[in-house]
């Protein structure tokens, strides 16, 4: 049955040649719900792919699919193949299902936009991508789905493209992402120049032989792989490109930036856990310590902005700081896992944000919001409870895979625990001042008139709506359509119940981490933490909650602080740090650029160039002398050469 | 009475020696052909000298060869004098130059 497994990235793929050619044709709604169909489809097959693996026994399910060989070059080959075992397939599974609940969601977000079924290619085309990434079976087929996600958030992330602010922020993600892929790209040559191949598995694959890498080597991949991860996971330094990455429709927002491309830098590390195992210790405490440097980082930001999907947009780069934290300090499984369950709760949020965007007409400041769950009960009430997921409030889901993390990072260091705690903190502050700000407290839209409806049109408007938002008198936030609200409702229940994946209590209960084992190979790490300690760290993150939930109800319900006092400027510009960069590439940045494009380059590069030509022109026109155009002289060349040649050889040789 | 091969062997230097040098210092086009037809024919007469001495047929068979492109290129050369002598007065080599660089 696992063979049917070509089908899950071949069915986005048809999708992307359909909506291609015929696109247009097809309009709207029957665009939409075809790549929804496709996506559904990709998921159906991938069920029918982890109920074969599943029948499998534990140490046998792993296959390689392999279609055709892609690259024959001498000794070295690629082939297409996809490597089907436990990793891959959890990934393509959340990917699919919650691929196709966006794609169900964007039916209703998209409605009545003028490029419809472009929106709907370029997320099959994403899908796809996404797919590969995870899939392909060797280092080369995962950067081409690497570099696919990357153009796609590129095209989805400007997809409105007429706005100025959209068009840049895609070109900032695709420039940042390109950074980290060159990290992605040096590892790929190092493990070929060192192994030989860039097969992941079989006996002659990476990871059966990363054993055999000196400890040297294996630190350079890591860290070239790391270096990528960073790039594509929007980490301390590369994270920039995530929060303006938000111009995106919301439903991109939630499968990019939540549930998919984002994820991709932690799917790759746990695939080359061995290599990891191999590389120096320090390797590990880096990852881990960037991960908790970012968690903590883009937490605080959080905590001031105003803008109701930039929260959610810190919030997605302090969670995968998390899952940093969690691959570093050993504990893949609970990367994983908090992968698969932020994956939930984070779509959720978001489709909930582009839900209340909706239905506020383009509203997205979430000051001139409140009181909202009276007038969209669906989405307050899901809203809610991917709010108390993500606080980590037991049983949602959040609460059981963040604890997994911290409880990895205090046996790794109890300082990483303690960072880890305090973001898990302010991560339950900032989701409860959100939710409390949106959807309690006095209504602060119904003051909204049209000039400042009109004002705060933002990016993240389908044409037809920004047209309808001038004439819109009276602002009556409404609850979305059905295909809107029907994926936020499942994707609630998941929010719920994913916890069920890997409960803690009895190793019976461990279903995601029994699953993950034969990926892990023995490096998943093991933790001498007694029984009470681990009650004591849970107790203390659900006190970490709730004390996150209450100091956000005493400062946006009670109004016992005003709420200016504790947003600083400095948070709400994230430090500042774009206008650094800014400065940074504006001043010495243009410096260095001028220096190399007309120093070196076009005096430099260009100099050899021309240089060349210049000599062979003048040694031409020296020449040109020479080709008389007189029969007799070039008799002459040729009889003088002729005598030269044969005294030559006869001195060489003399007569006999 | 049999001859030295090395008297043909000098007799085909200095007919090519001639050839050679009439070639050289001759400025009708038809004389310079005849030198030229002078130098195939010397290197014909080592040919045919060698193939004796070795006995090899493929001196003698080269012979014909030489013969035949000798003929060609007399007949594409002529053409050639009898198209420029139709555009202009003489055909003295040293006039025509147009391809000089």
């Amino acid at each position: 049955m696992t063979s049917a497994v070509w089908l899950i990235p071949a069915l986005p793929l048809l999708g992307v040649a359909v909506l291609l050619v015929a696109g247009r044709r097809m309009g709207e709604p029957l665009a939409g719900w075809f790549a929804t169909a496709m996506v559904a489809g990709s998921f159906a097959a991938g069920v029918v792919t982890y109920l074969g693996l599943l029948a499998e026994d534990e140490h046998h399910r792993q296959t390689v699919f392999t279609l055709f060989t892609w690259l024959p070059a001498g000794g070295f080959s690629v082939d297409v193949g996809f490597l089907v075992d436990p990793l891959s397939l959890t990934m393509v599974l959340f990917i699919t299902g919650v691929g196709a609940l966006i794609h169900l969601y964007s039916i209703g977000y998209m409605h009545g936009d003028a490029r419809y079924s472009t929106f709907f290619l370029y997320l099959n085309l994403f899908c796809f991508s996404m797919l590969m990434l995870v899939l392909g079976d060797n280092l080369l087929l995962t950067f081409l789905g690497w570099e696919g996600v990357g153009a796609c958030s590129y095209l989805l992330i400007s997809f409105w493209f007429t706005d100025e602010a959209n068009a840049s922020a895609g070109k900032k993600a695709f420039v940042t992402n390109r950074i980290g892929d060159t990290g992605f790209l040096l590892a790929t040559f190092l493990t070929f120049a060192t192994l030989g191949t860039i097969t992941y598995a079989g006996d002659d694959g990476i990871l059966a032989n990363a054993g055999s890498l000196p400890a040297v080597t294996a630190t350079g991949i890591a860290l070239l792989l790391f270096v990528g991860a960073i790039g594509k996971s929007a980490q301390l330094p590369l994270y920039v490109w995530l929060p303006d990455a938000m111009a995106g429709p919301t439903p991109v927002s939630a499968l990019i930036h939540a549930a998919t491309m984002v994820t991709s830098g932690v799917y790759l590390l746990t695939r080359v856990n061995p290599i990891i195992a191999e590389a120096f210790t320090w390797v590990p405490t880096t990852i881990a310590w960037v991960g908790a440097a970012t968690a903590l980082f883009a937490a605080t930001i959080a905590v001031a902005q105003r803008d109701i999907k930039k929260v959610l947009a810190y919030s997605t780069i302090s969670q995968l700081g998390f899952m940093f934290l969690a691959v570093g300090s050993g504990a893949y499984v609970a990367a994983i896992f908090h992968m698969v369950t932020h994956a939930f709760f984070k779509a959720l949020l978001f489709l909930g944000a582009g839900s209340v965007i909706h239905g506020m007409h383009e509203e997205q400041d979430m000051r001139r919001m409140g009181a909202l769950r009276a007038f969209m009960p669906i989405t307050a009430a899901t809203f809610i409870v991917g709010w108390l997921a993500i606080a980590g409030v037991p049983p949602f889901a959040g609460f059981w895979s963040k604890d997994e993390i911290l409880l990895y990072a205090f046996a790794k260091s109890p300082v990483l625990w303690a960072v880890g705690l305090v973001t898990a903190l302010l991560t339950a502050y900032y989701m409860s001042r959100q939710v409390f700000m949106v959807f309690f407290g006095e209504a602060r839209w119904s003051e909204t008139s049209t000039a400042t409806a009109t004002a705060s049109v933002s990016a993240d408007a389908p044409q037809h709506e920004r047209a309808q938002v001038s004439t819109v008198h009276e602002l009556t936030p409404h609850e979305s359509p059905w295909t809107m609200t029907a994926p936020l409702v499942v994707l609630a229940v998941l929010a719920v119940v994913a916890g069920g994946l890997n409960l803690p209590f009895t190793s019976g209960l461990h279903f995601l981490g029994h699953w993950l084992e034969p990926v892990l190979q023995g490096n998943e790490a093991h933790i001498g933490v007694a029984t009470a300690t681990k009650v004591i760290l849970a107790v203390l993150a659900v006190v970490a909650a709730v004390a996150g939930i209450t100091a956000a109800a005493l400062v946006y319900l009670h109004r016992r602080v005003a709420p200016e006092r504790v947003e600083p400027d400095l948070l709400l510009r994230a430090y500042r740090i774009d206008e650094g960069i800014s400065l940074l590439v504006d001043g010495p940045g243009r410096k260095l650029a001028e220096i190399s494009a007309f120093v070196l380059d076009g005096k430099g590069v260009d100099g050899a160039v021309n240089g060349v030509g210049t000599l062979v022109r003048s040694g031409g026109q020296r020449l040109r002398v020479v080709q008389t155009g007189l029969v007799r002289s070039y008799a002459l060349g040729v009889a003088a050469g002729a005598v030269l040649l044969l005294a030559f050889f006869l001195t060489r040789t003399g007569i006999q | 009475m049999t001859v030295d091969s090395s008297w043909y062997l000098i007799l085909s230097a200095m007919l090519f020696t001639i050839g050679a040098m009439g070639l050289l210092v001759r400025r009708n086009p038809l004389v310079m052909f005849m030198c030229v037809e002078l130098m195939l024919n010397a290197v014909n007469l080592t040919f045919v000298t060698f193939a004796r001495m070795l006995n090899d047929i493929g001196g003698q068979v080269v012979v014909f060869f030489v013969l035949v492109v000798a003929a060609a290129e007399v007949v594409v050369g002529l053409g050639i004098i009898v198209a420029i002598m139709r555009r202009r007065p003489g055909a003295t080599a040293d006039d025509i130059s147009l391809l000089r660089g």
